[in-house]
């Protein structure tokens, strides 16, 4: 292999703020079209913005989370384009002061740890929403197209990262990373099929061993974290035969189309290369002060790697606080250990049998019929002898179908396991005795019969007697 | 006396004390409208049901004893780029023909919730970008003082219609002298206070960093009164100062003694018509000798300014004005592509100077130009500030001339952007600056034209820059109403 990918990521993330970045139009998602909108996100002749402040809290926030500097006196800049959906036919958007300037990101692409730098995070408005009929639903063919305010004007929070990445793994890791970050800091649903996270992917090749960059190429329109790790593959590939067969790469902005798995070109028509950025003159600066700065970095949450570091701590796997941390099952996780239970056990539980039940139900992890402290009863009986493991998955079973706590099934599903020397030994004492010539190989020194022994005893008890105090048992009458 | 000559100050009394009905007095100053509108057309629309119906509110209100304040019943017209709900705004402009805003700016909420009769619309240069009121896509206002000759701009229809008693008082918009040109032009008092008093929110915007909205009256007290009523923080306006509103009225009357007032070199000579130049030193010595200490000052900036300006306003007003692309709104022409469509409804919408000056504010703007331009404009506007304030450590206020001419004919400059763009020259540079301006009159040329006197003051200085006015005001003795008005009044 002579080339290696040089990709950038530009993440849009829309901010789950009451209302909208200028405007007291509510945000959420799903209104009947033109229904969220006023003067201000409708640009109407005279009227004029006013930012929202939480917004601006949550993207210094972020900024804090990867480690940027935040810009004291940061300024709004507008930027100019006509497009039908841009109600002003400009975005109020950051040019040369961003909100945040720099910083890092830790990704785990499954070959280890490694940080991607930020170049800034930045805070801007969202804009409309076109829906062309007619035409395959392209601007340019469409018979007509039909506009929905309810999106402009919604905080729009732009990650921009170094071309640090090289492989779609790795972008894909990036994102997916992002994307808990931001989720455990609770500023935006980050939902990719609904558009709340978005990702372009800026990429280049060049050779191995070179540091040049080569031409790049704007890779859009990539709907799930599978959508951009594909999309980036094809894209290196169609750029690597281009460039062995001696071509030269068009810079230019292609679209990921999903269903035919490859990219093709955009309009270049849809593209204006100078967008006239000037401070917009609506706005003042934005001024942050050590002591904002210093109360968000305080309130700020675990951040994930932060919580798998701890998790790993625990005792759990690596993959296993992967999977809590970025899966459903993270808040029961905390909850049951929380209730006093065993990380580990907890861990395998949540990320096998109940991830496996979630999995075949399609259900989500609020909708459980088992709770905190139901789950650290279970294991609590486990640890204590009361169930079998094997006793155990079926406790569970009646657990998930609502049948009540561990105790209650245990007992309705006669599961409780005997620990009891007494009875146990009676029961050894039985099956020794109908098996005397197993029982004199033993004695000869055949242990291998040990094993057999002990699970006809495990029968005779109907799998309820503890396998550990039976085997013990055994043990010490075939050896007497 | 004919009511609709009355000032906002006698007018008032005479509704408090039952001498005068709001419904009567509308009535007067929409007699005088009728009279003078085909001369002067200083109203775009004229509100009748909407003006009736409130002025018959204020009286109802009055007889119930609930007194709005000093603006109760008093018929103001306003600026036809202040948006109204329901009633057409244009901006003088065939790409809002037939635009009607779902809302009302803030001045007006305030000037409805003060009991003002709102009479309607009034003319303009097309989205306030003009000095003559004659780049209307509806046609041109004319001077009540000499139908032949220009209002000013390009608040020229409010201008022309308190001066000729069509309203009482007028809000106007100013950008680069808008309100203070077209008062000195029509002889009434043009005031624009200090960028961020008075919110803009629902000012159709021209230069966003510039305009501020201000009054149009024909007494200094009146227009105390119309900008208490409409100064103060907005919080629908980020730019809107969350400071106090300063308080004038109290010093109002206080003279000028011991003041110390400066003269702008740059500012008053060369360019200024020989009756203008007169008058204004007659006004000064006036001044000297009420009393006030005079200075003569430099601000060499000043020599920039205007280019500085005519960078700035054009580079805000092509993303200003990038909305009106008829998708939302306004007449739309048809195109194959929504990019044809758009191109056509802005080619055919727009008038020849906003097109100039959009086209001119893009190129400011350009990637390559940006720091040539409107980048060496910003640092301009910052020496300009920077000179003010120089000036204002020695002196109280700062005088000139308004305008270097008084009113010129219609058609003299309509050809010549340069020759329009230079009347603006005193009026610029406190719009560069942020800082508080007023036009009084103070006089009348050799052809019996009014003359207008300016005051500047710094940033929240508007108690010294009104206190100054006051006095110029007294001191001149201008009570001159226009030809036009005193034979409507007479009819
Ligand atoms: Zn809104």
């Amino acid at each position: 292999m002579t080339w290696e990918a040089v990709i950038g990521i530009e993440t849009h993330v829309e901010l789950r703020t009451d209302s909208k970045m200028f405007c007291g139009c509510p945000t959420g998602f799903g209104a009947e079209p033109n229904t969220n909108i006023c003067p201000v996100c409708l640009g109407l002749p005279g009227a004029l913005p006013v930012p929202n402040e939480t917004a601006i809290r949550w993207t210094i926030a972020l900024g804090l989370a990867l480690g940027s500097t935040i810009t004291p006196h940061s300024v709004f800049h507008r930027k100019n384009y006509f497009y039908a959906d841009l109600p002003k036919n400009y975005q109020i958007s950051q040019f040369d002061l961003p909100l945040c300037a720099g910083g890092h990101l830790e990704i785990d692409p499954g070959t280890g740890v490694r940080r991607v730098g930020i170049t800034r995070v930045h805070l801007e408005e969202d804009t409309g929403k076109s829906t062309h009929l007619g035409g395959g639903g392209r601007i340019h063919d469409s018979d007509a197209t039909l506009l929905d305010f309810n999106r402009s004007g919604i905080p729009l929070m732009e990650v921009v990262s170094e071309p640090d990445i090289s492989t779609p793994d790795e972008a894909r890791a990036y994102a997916h990373e992002l994307r808990e970050v931001v989720l455990a800091m609770g500023i935006s649903d980050a939902r990719l099929e609904e558009g709340s996270m978005r990702f372009d992917a800026n990429v280049s090749l060049r050779r191995i061993g070179t540091s040049a960059l080569g031409t790049k190429v704007e890779v859009k329109n990539m709907n799930s974290l599978r959508s951009l790790q594909r999309a980036l593959a094809y894209e290196i590939e169609r750029q690597t035969r281009l460039l062995d067969s001696g071509a030269a790469i068009t810079q230019e902005t292609r679209h990921w189309d999903e269903e035919a798995g490859i990219t093709h070109p955009g309009r270049s028509k849809e593209e204006s290369s100078d967008y006239r950025y000037f401070a917009e003159p609506d706005l003042v600066p934005i001024v942050t002060t050590q002591e904002t700065i210093a109360t968000l970095r305080r309130d700020l949450p675990e951040l994930p790697a932060a919580r798998r570091a701890r998790y790993v701590e625990l005792g759990l796997e690596a993959a296993a606080a992967r999977t809590l941390v970025a899966g459903p099952l993270g808040t029961l996780f905390e909850a049951t250990l929380a209730a006093g239970a065993a990380p580990r056990r907890v861990a395998n539980w949540l990320t096998g049998e109940i991830a496996a039940y979630l999995n075949r139900t399609g259900g989500d992890a609020g909708s459980l019929a088992i709770d905190a402290t139901g789950l650290a009863q279970l294991v609590g009986m486990i640890e204590t002898g009361k169930l079998s493991s094997t006793a155990a998955k079926e406790v569970l079973e009646g657990m998930l179908a609502g049948e009540g706590t561990p105790e209650q099934v245990a007992a309705a599903r006669d599961l409780l396991q005997v620990s009891d020397e007494a009875e146990i030994a009676a029961l050894v004492a039985a099956v020794l005795a109908s098996h005397p010539d197993e029982v004199a190989r033993v004695g000869a020194g055949e242990e291998k019969l040990v094993g057999f022994l002990v699970g006809q005893v495990m029968r005779a008890g109907q799998g309820k007697a503890d396998p550990k105090v039976v085997d013990r048992l055994v043990r010490l009458q075939t050896h007497t | 006396m004919d009511p609709a000559d009355l000032t906002i100050a006698e007018a008032g009394a005479r509704l408090r004390s039952g001498d005068l009905t709001a419904v009567d007095l509308l009535a007067a100053v929409r007699r005088r409208a009728s009279m003078t509108e085909a001369i002067l057309h200083a109203y775009l629309t004229i509100d009748h049901d909407g003006a009736r119906a409130a002025a018959t509110a204020a009286d109802v209100a009055l007889a119930q004893g609930r007194d709005l304040g000093s603006l109760h019943g008093i018929p103001i017209a306003l600026k036809d780029n202040m948006v109204t709900r329901g009633i057409e705004t244009t901006c003088s402009s065939r790409i809002l023909a037939g635009y009607r805003p779902p809302y009302d700016a803030t001045v007006v909420e305030r000037l409805k919730a003060g009991g003002a009769v709102i009479v309607g619309k009034t003319n303009l240069d097309e989205f306030a970008m003009g000095s003559s009121t004659e780049n209307s896509a509806y046609g041109p206002t004319r001077n009540p003082w000499d139908p032949d000759r220009v209002p000013g701009g390009s608040s020229g229809g409010s201008a022309a219609a308190v001066a000729v008693g069509s309203a009482l008082a007028a809000l106007g918009s100013d950008t680069g002298g808008s309100i203070r040109q077209p008062g000195s032009l029509t002889g009434t008092v043009g005031m624009k206070p200090t960028y961020g008093l008075v919110s803009r929110y629902g000012l159709i915007a021209f230069a966003s960093s510039l305009d501020q909205i201000g009054p149009i009256t024909r007494t200094v007290d009146d227009a105390v009164t119309v900008f208490e009523a409409i100064a103060g923080h907005d919080p629908s306006d980020a730019t809107s100062y969350r400071g106090g509103v300063p308080e004038v009225r109290s010093t109002l009357d206080a003279g000028v003694k011991g003041l110390r007032i400066g003269i702008v070199g740059e500012l008053s000579g060369e360019g200024t018509a020989p009756d203008v130049a007169a008058n204004f030193r007659a006004t000064v010595d006036a001044l000297a000798g009420a009393g006030a200490t005079i200075k003569e000052l430099s601000l060499p900036s000043t020599a920039y300014a205007l280019s500085a300006y005519y960078l700035i306003a054009p580079a805000e007003c092509s993303a200003n004005l990038a909305r009106f692309d008829g998708v939302r709104y306004g007449p739309r022409l048809a195109g194959r592509s929504v990019e044809e469509s758009m191109s056509a409804t802005r080619r055919d919408g727009f008038g020849p100077e906003v097109t100039r000056r959009i086209l001119l504010g893009t190129y400011a703007l350009s990637a390559g130009y940006y720091d040539a331009f409107y980048g060496q404009a910003q640092k301009v506007r910052t020496l300009v500030i920077e000179d003010f304030r120089r000036a204002y450590s020695e002196v109280d206020v700062l005088v000139t001339p308004t305008s270097p001419t008084t009113a010129f004919a219609v058609g003299e400059k309509a050809n010549d952007p340069l020759a329009m763009y230079l009347s603006d020259i005193c009026t610029i540079p406190s719009n560069l600056a942020g800082d508080p301006a007023i036009s009084v009159p103070s006089g009348l040329d050799s052809d019996g034209l009014p003359i207008g006197f300016q005051v500047l003051a710094p940033a929240l200085g508007e108690a010294v820059m009104f206190r100054v006015a006051s006095a110029v005001e007294q001191s001149s003795g201008f009570t001159g109403r226009p030809a036009l008005a005193t034979s409507a009044g007479a009819a």
